[in-house]
């Protein structure tokens, strides 16, 4: 669809990983998929064109800051969020904001 | 110069989900305004009511300092780590949730509501080992004092998190004033009223108002009623 927005999501809990892809998925206009390590981001992000990089739990410092400059180096356009919360309590208002608003329909 | 931001209580985000009333100061849930996201660490100060015998079954919670304050009955917490505990009026909860945490918070009192702020604090460290905590609080019975009811020290009054976050409460009697110090360069202080009309600076606050004030060493609170209040010194950036 026209106007979707691909989302890829890392975290090491399952469980919250789990719960992060299911909220996200329920806006028609979201597309979310899940990994759990560096390795299948960067991997992921060669294959596919992804518009947002989640961050959730679970990454040591070193990951985290790794994601975010090699993921920017394979996709400059990537927009690459740390999540915080772990829920539905500040995750839309993640992707609103870095998507400059966009896309709110669910 | 000190700048400020003022949220009056009628201008917060609303979420009825029948058993759940909840008001946001900031963007929360399905509520998003651009211009209210946050006031520097302090990312949610969500007030809610839970109706009676409800409550909010288990869910998860990552990377978040998470602060609950209750003002009217009790509620019954369980988590991931095996807690079991209940909070009601004049205690503080705090759970840090780094890496992952479940839980469930119920009102156990099957007809009377339980109403309680509900706090989230950016930390100043990811992926922490989860924690959970509660202590009493007691403002009424000093009244005319500040009360610190959370730190960044362990061994400081109160509970503590994983930011350079101090909040205190009061109980204000008529025509008295506290005067506020920050506590950290770099930080602000959101006061948001929990009964009663205050001034600060000059600043009329209703019941439920929220006001920010930052790049300033601090300010007077002056009661106009007996009042009650809640302050939240916070970095700004973080």
């Amino acid at each position: 669809m026209e106007n979707e927005t691909e989302i890829l999501v890392v975290g090491t809990n399952e469980k919250i990983l789990q719960v992060v892809l299911r909220l996200l998925r329920a806006n028609v206009l979201w597309r979310a998929t899940g990994v759990s390590g560096v390795d299948e981001v960067l991997s992921g992000c060669r294959e596919k064109v992804y518009d947002v990089l989640l961050i959730g739990a679970g990454l040591t410092d070193e990951e985290e800051e790794r994601l975010s400059t090699e993921v920017k180096t394979i996709r400059p356009a990537i927009k690459v969020i740390k999540h915080y919360g772990g829920g539905s309590g500040l995750l839309f208002a993640e992707i609103y904001l870095a998507l400059g608003t966009k896309n709110q329909a669910q | 110069m000190a700048q400020t931001v003022l949220h009056k209580a009628n201008t917060r985000g609303g979420a009825d989900h029948g058993w759940l009333k909840s008001s946001h100061t900031f963007s929360f849930g399905s509520y998003f305004n651009p211009e209210r996201v946050q006031f520097g660490a302090l990312r949610v100060l969500n007030d809610d009511t839970v109706d009676g015998g409800r409550g909010f079954g288990e869910h998860p919670h990552d990377n978040m300092e998470i602060i609950s304050i209750p003002l009217e009955g009790a509620l019954e917490h369980k988590d991931s780590m095996g807690n079991v505990a209940t909070i009601e009026r004049g205690e503080i909860q705090v759970m840090s949730a780094g890496t992952g945490i479940y839980h469930a918070e119920d009102n156990k009192d099957k007809s009377l509501p339980v109403k309680f702020l509900q706090i989230w604090i950016f930390p100043n460290k990811r992926n922490v080992t989860p924690r959970y905590d509660q202590k009493k609080i007691d403002i009424t019975s000093t009244p005319n004092q500040l009360v610190q009811v959370l730190s960044p020290n362990p061994d400081d009054a109160g509970v503590w998190i994983y930011q350079y976050a101090w909040f205190n409460m009061a109980s204000l009697e008529q025509k008295h004033q506290i005067e506020y110090t920050i506590h950290k360069k770099g930080n602000g202080a959101y006061i948001f009223v929990l009964e009663g009309d205050v001034e600060i600076n000059g600043q009329l606050l209703n019941k439920r108002d929220g006001y920010g004030i930052w790049d300033t060493e601090g300010f007077t609170v002056f009661a106009n009623t007996d009042a009650e209040f809640l302050i939240m010194d916070v970095p700004m950036e973080f």
